[in-house]
């Protein structure tokens, strides 16, 4: 009895979570352009109509290219930083580590708009062109990329056997071996899973990315808003879905190497 | 290859010393253990040869020279760790290359070695697996040929038998001996399992408190114990605290009059090694000393019985006799005396560790 009641809840509340998913991929497949119920016939009509629509593939572009650097920019600053943090005591350790998470904490919207502050005023007081730039933005993403990465790096740093580097120095191996041969294969799974997490906030940020963007350089969220503000056919629904392929692929590939359950 | 020396070693952690002022001279394929209680500075002893302890004062040298400043992966010494530390990602086969990867040996080379190393231990049909896929014993096997396939100068053995049971653990002692001897490699293995240390070293270190207290061999240790810790450490020991009143006669604290073969007079402690007493229904005339006693518990050990009989109110010894079927066999509560000759006994000027057996 307790076993069903535990399965029924369960199962209300993956429905709960799926139901926007599954309506929004039907109705990406709706032929008439007002989404009415019921549909009228199915079509791939939308689909073609994102490629048609400049804004929304240069919005995908920029937005892979922006996840990936800041994704990877992210790793190079939070790896040595979990490291530090795992591994040494000293004064202001735990000030530090809450200070890399914070971005977290602060809304999107506070932190668009006190690093376009910032934007502008180095922009006046140094002259060089920020403010809307492409190293504004990846700089900006980097900073909501960097908490998940320290969190996951730390998380598996913590769990990781330091023996092993001994037993590799050891033998013969220096510091720097040491961790491109024992501890980073030992924290791949955090790292793998920091870098997806990290890439996937940034590939969806819409709030800290509006204060950012600039002329003729849109993030695909902020695309799919500007869209949405004159027209509401299921195109948004066809990109909404695409956008959801990539984050899920990414997920499940990443998955094939390090059981993602096992690092969040 | 080749002798092993450290002078006045010490590591200090404000004012605690885990190791204090460790001189210790290992000969050329010598196989020496360092003995001691957990904390005794062992371990911290052996970290410093390997380097991952920074010595606070001394030195450590190899063949004449010194290493104690090098970083570790320059002092070409093998160690088993006890917990293995086999890389989880690597199979068998590329954790016993690692160490030949890191001198830079040609592919061809390594490949060779590895099949040696491995069909040193028996396991060169394991040379694919994983560590997780490997019982513990192969793991310790596959640690060892790891730490011997470079051509270590000084083989390091922290504990290395401590995650086995029992049965393999006696196997494996004489495996690694039988290795070491063949291999004419220069040892120093770290336990706290006395049986260990007594069946596999040439020579013993006992430690404690951060300190040697006493270097020889089994048998050395065991018939002239430096004091009364290795007294109580190395074999076992009963002891009686008093005085020594003259250097051959000994006053326990319950009253005894014991004949003994002491040195300077004042605060002593005598121990008796359980196996030099026996135990019997009358007074045993022929001995230097017979004392009647009460026997207060009996433990049948096998081809052994403990019996631990009170002499008076302070004094209790524990008689080791051979299990026969013809021997006197006292049960709790009997009268019995308990007899040793003077040579029996060890004298030591002081107190007698309180926390040991008794």
């Amino acid at each position: 009895m307790g076993r069903w009641l535990l399965k029924g809840v369960a199962g209300i509340t993956l429905l709960y979570i799926l139901l926007p998913l599954i309506f929004v991929t039907w109705l990406s497949f709706y032929r008439q352009e007002i989404p009415s119920f019921p549909p009228e016939g199915y079509s791939f009509r939308w689909y073609e109509a994102i490629l048609d629509n400049d804004r929304m593939v240069d919005g995908l572009l920029l937005s892979l290219q922006l996840g990936v650097l800041a994704t990877a920019i992210g790793l190079a600053l939070g790896v040595p930083a979990a490291l530090c943090i795992a591994r040494f005591r000293f004064p202001g350790r735990e000030m530090l580590n809450n200070l890399l998470l914070l971005p977290l904490v602060v809304p999107g919207v506070v932190l668009g708009t006190a690093i376009y502050i910032f934007h502008v005023e180095t922009e006046i007081a140094t002259g060089l062109p920020i403010i809307g730039s492409l190293l504004g933005l990846v700089t900006a993403h980097i900073l909501i990329v960097i908490p998940w990465t320290v969190r996951l790096v730390t998380a598996s740093l913590a769990g990781f056997d330091r023996t092993l580097e001994e037993a590799a120095m050891n033998l013969g191996a220096n510091r720097w071996i040491t961790f491109r041969r024992v501890t980073l294969p030992g924290i791949l799974p955090g790292v793998v899973a920091g870098a997806m997490f990290g890439f996937v906030v940034s590939f969806g940020n819409l709030e800290m990315s509006l204060f950012l963007v600039g002329p003729g350089r849109t993030t695909l969220p902020i695309a799919i808003l500007q869209y949405l503000e004159w027209k509401i056919d299921p195109t948004i629904a066809a990109v909404s879905v695409v956008q959801i392929a990539l984050i899920a692929g990414a997920m499940l590939l990443t998955d094939r190497f390090v059981k993602v359950s096992r690092v969040v | 290859m080749a002798r092993l020396e450290l002078n006045g070693l010490t590591k200090r952690y404000g004012d605690f010393y885990a190791a204090r002022n460790v001189t210790l001279d290992v000969a050329q394929g010598e196989f020496v253990v360092l003995l001691g209680p957990s904390g005794c500075g062992k371990t911290t002893t052996l970290r410093m040869i390997a380097g991952f302890v920074e010595p606070s004062e001394g030195s450590v040298s190899i063949g004449g020279q010194r290493i104690d400043r090098m970083p570790p992966w320059k002092r070409n010494i093998g160690l088993v760790f006890q917990s293995y530390a086999l890389f989880p990602h690597l199979t068998v086969a590329q954790n016993v290359a690692f160490g030949l990867e890191m001198r830079k040996l040609p592919k061809a080379e390594i490949a060779s070695r590895v099949h040696e190393a491995l069909q040193l231990v028996r396991l060169e049909h394991l040379g694919d697996r994983l560590q997780r896929q490997l019982s513990g014993g192969q793991q310790q096997r596959v640690a060892l040929a790891r730490a011997l396939v470079f051509h270590p100068d000084v083989l390091l053995l922290d504990e290395p038998l401590s995650n086995l049971d029992a049965k393999l653990r006696q196997e494996v002692r004489v495996e690694i001996r039988k290795l070491q001897k063949s291999l004419n490699l220069t040892t120093v293995m770290v336990t706290h399992d006395q049986e260990e240390a007594l069946t596999m070293a040439d020579r013993l270190v006992v430690m404690n408190e951060g300190e040697v207290r006493q270097v020889g061999t089994q048998r050395e240790l065991y018939e002239h114990p430096a004091d009364s810790f290795v007294a109580g450490f190395v074999g076992r020991s009963s002891f009686l605290d008093g005085s020594l009143e003259t250097a051959e006669r000994f006053r326990s604290r319950g009253g005894l009059e014991i004949r003994c073969r002491g040195e300077e007079t004042g605060p002593a402690v005598l121990s008796l090694r359980p196996e030099r007493l026996t135990v019997a229904s009358a007074n045993q005339d022929g001995l230097d000393n017979s004392f009647p006693g009460e026997v207060e518990f009996v433990s049948y050990l096998g081809g052994l019985i403990d019996i631990h009989v009170r002499l008076s109110g302070q004094d209790l010894v524990i008689a080791q006799i051979p299990n026969r079927e013809d021997g006197f066999q006292p049960n709790v509560g009997e009268r019995v005396h308990v007899g040793w000759t003077a040579g029996a006994a060890s004298v030591f000027a002081g107190q007698g560790p309180r926390d040991q057996e008794m």
